[in-house]
């Protein structure tokens, strides 16, 4: 056993720890050893990609001395090891990129607690990533729900408090059934770790015994998961949270929360349930539909909104479904289009939320369309950051978005019947819609200001070009958000490699 | 019939989740949907419990003085009460972290309707265009 596989405990424990140890430190040293921390993870996980690239198999690591099928276990493979760079390095980044408004939005009390809940939220997504034992998954599950209400309701002003209420109550109605899900599984099978419950499940479903609980739990699971991932008719709570929350939360939320628990579903039916089994069952169509419908629901809507970060927020509707499009059509084309799209729709509307807090700082504050006029002018980097992500999301070659829609249609031509022309409606519907309202946003912020500049304007651009002066943070977080989405794009077959080559591993 | 009453306890379980979460999406009153997150998270531990017992068995406790003659057979499965010692972790810090949430709320709109708070925020919005 090499060294570099204890990187999937390591970054859990080291997070955990970190969390814990922020809570007494002074907050110049809580804040320099959170980011030390996510950093380290975001090296140690690219450690474990390296591993898996060089032709390493995937393993699972046993915790603690008891084995299978008593004990508790982790299991890393190519695409969770990927997935986890992923996480990392957005965590990383969304921190740097908001931090300014961490500064004001949250009291100088409460901002060791802020990342006492970011290093709990990535060590719960990490844990999602990683962990082989379905109980494991729901206790994470509820850290993750309770540290992603936290850093909303940190800025605790009266939207938040609201906002988080509901997402919380959302939260716990997916979670509840999540949990009883995994009960009637355990009772059903009498496992709890992944791999055992697989053969159970297998095993009866060739004996024809069981059949009902069984299509029950995969039905709870997904309706579960889905409400906590936000796909179309559950995603009521999803544009308060995400737009009235600070910055980083904001990124952090919309860029990384939505998809662990989406890659927790896939886990779920491809290694607990079974890929063969999950086909057979109406769950993959609902998911197809409901997909489908958030693609064109999340854009529609998007299109009548008048405020910058609730607009990013409906885009993340229409971008989750996207995913679930992918899920949906079942096969494995189907879930690499679908990760292709986790990797690429994290980057990106990170790197928009980031830019957006800084358009609101370039506008007094303001996130209403009408103030941020210009906006791109007076802080280019974000003026920047929303063009390569226009390009992205519209879906242009050379950009992420464009490989995204490429691969999603190339999978929905190989499965027959209505879900192949229902979904490439849905792509080219959705796509026209993005591209309107995206492009509207782009005029709005690059427009020049119609009247003269009064006195008022003039001394907010002073007081903007002071206060900019300080935030190199932010410049670089921007700067390096914009070199991440290029990649993706250009590089896009060695992700399609490491994506499909994970998927291999996976099952 | 000898289904039925074999199964009571989960049918039990069952109903009480639905009263749960019926509570938790339909009541008004925030602390009310408190209290309907933890019916039906009982709920779950009742069903999980269920599943863990075995009639006529003892708890699974070996003690070194009976290692040499272990007179009963029959133990009840330790993991279920490990899963709901778990949970009612879990949902006791869910709870804690949505009163305190309840409280802040409390005092920032002075009431403890989800809906009127909604429609406060939504007055407040609409003075902000104006």
């Amino acid at each position: 056993m090499s060294l570099v596989q204890n990187v999937p405990a390591f970054s859990i424990l080291l997070l955990m720890l970190c969390g814990i140890v922020c809570l007494v430190l002074p907050r110049r040293a809580a804040r320099h050893l959170a980011d030390c921390a996510i950093a380290l993870v975001a090296a140690a996980s690219v450690a474990l990609l390296v591993y898996f690239l060089q032709g390493g198999a995937a393993y699972t690591y046993s915790m603690g001395e008891i084995g299978a099928p008593f004990g508790n276990e982790l299991r890393a493979g190519m695409l969770e090891a990927a997935v986890a760079t992923l996480f990392s390095i957005v965590t990383l980044l969304s921190l740097m990129g908001g931090r300014a408004h961490l500064r004001s939005d949250i009291g100088r009390l409460k901002v060791n607690l802020y990342y006492i809940s970011t290093l709990f939220l990535l060590c719960s997504m990490l844990a999602l990533v990683y962990t082989n034992d379905i109980f494991t998954a729901y206790v994470f599950v509820e850290i993750n729900t309770i540290t992603a209400c936290g850093i909303v309701m940190s800025k605790e002003d009266g939207y938040t408090l609201a906002a988080s209420m509901r997402y919380f109550i959302m939260s716990l109605i997916g979670s509840g059934l999540f949990l009883i899900s995994i009960c009637i599984l355990y009772a059903v099978t009498g496992h709890l770790l992944m791999s055992n419950i697989q053969e159970a499940v297998a095993q009866l479903y060739a004996q024809g015994e069981y059949r009902a609980p069984l299509q029950v739990a995969i039905a709870l699971m997904g309706v579960g998961l889905s409400l906590k991932s936000a796909l179309w008719p559950f995603s009521s709570w999803l544009p308060d949270a995400h737009s009235s929350a600070s910055a980083s939360s904001s990124a952090m939320l919309s860029g990384l929360v939505l998809k662990s628990f989406i890659f927790l579903m896939i886990k779920i039916f491809y290694r607990v349930i079974g890929a063969g089994i999950v086909r057979t069952h109406a769950v993959l169509d609902l998911l197809l539909v409901f997909g489908i419908l958030g693609m064109v629901m999340g854009s529609v809507n998007a299109l009548f909104e008048r405020d910058i970060k609730r607009l990013l927020a409906y885009s993340s509707v229409g971008q989750i479904g996207y995913i679930f499009c992918g899920v949906g059509l079942g096969t494995p084309a189907g879930v690499a289009a679908a990760m292709v799209q986790v990797a690429v729709h994290a980057t990106t509307k990170a790197m928009l939320f980031c830019a957006a807090g800084g358009l609101m700082d370039a506008s007094g504050g303001s996130k209403k369309f009408r103030d941020i006029e210009g906006a791109g002018r007076r802080d280019p980097y974000a003026g920047v950051a929303f063009i390569v992500g226009t390009l992205s999301m519209i879906g242009i070659p050379f950009f992420g978005g464009f490989i995204t829609k490429l691969s999603l249609v190339q999978a929905a031509v190989t499965v027959g019947g209505w879900r192949n022309l229902l979904s490439i409606l849905a792509i080219i519907v959705s796509t026209i819609l993005t591209a309107i309202y995206y492009i509207n946003v782009l005029a709005i912020i690059f427009r020049a200001p119609e009247t003269a500049p009064t006195k008022a304007s003039e001394k907010l651009k002073e007081e903007w070009k002071k206060q900019v002066r300080l935030d190199t943070e932010y410049e670089v977080a921007i700067v390096l958000f914009i070199l991440l989405n290029l990649a993706i794009g250009l590089r896009s077959d060695q992700l399609m490699q490491i994506i499909t080559t994970g998927l291999s591993m996976f099952g | 019939m000898s289904v039925f009453f074999a199964n009571l306890p989960e049918y039990a379980a069952m109903i009480l989740f639905g009263i749960g979460l019926s509570n938790l999406m339909l009541a008004k009153n925030l602390v009310k949907k408190i209290i309907g997150l933890n019916i039906m998270d009982t709920s779950v531990y009742l069903f999980l419990a269920a599943k863990g017992y075995v009639e006529n068995s003892v708890a699974p406790i070996v003690s070194a003085s009976d290692l040499g003659h272990i007179e009963h057979t029959l133990y009840t499965n330790p993991v279920p009460a490990g899963l709901v010692l778990t949970g009612i972790v879990v949902s006791v810090s869910v709870t804690a972290v949505l009163l305190s949430l309840i409280v802040r709320l409390n005092e920032e709109f002075h009431t403890l309707d989800i809906d009127e708070i909604i429609h406060i925020l939504r007055k407040r919005d609409r003075e902000d265009l104006k």
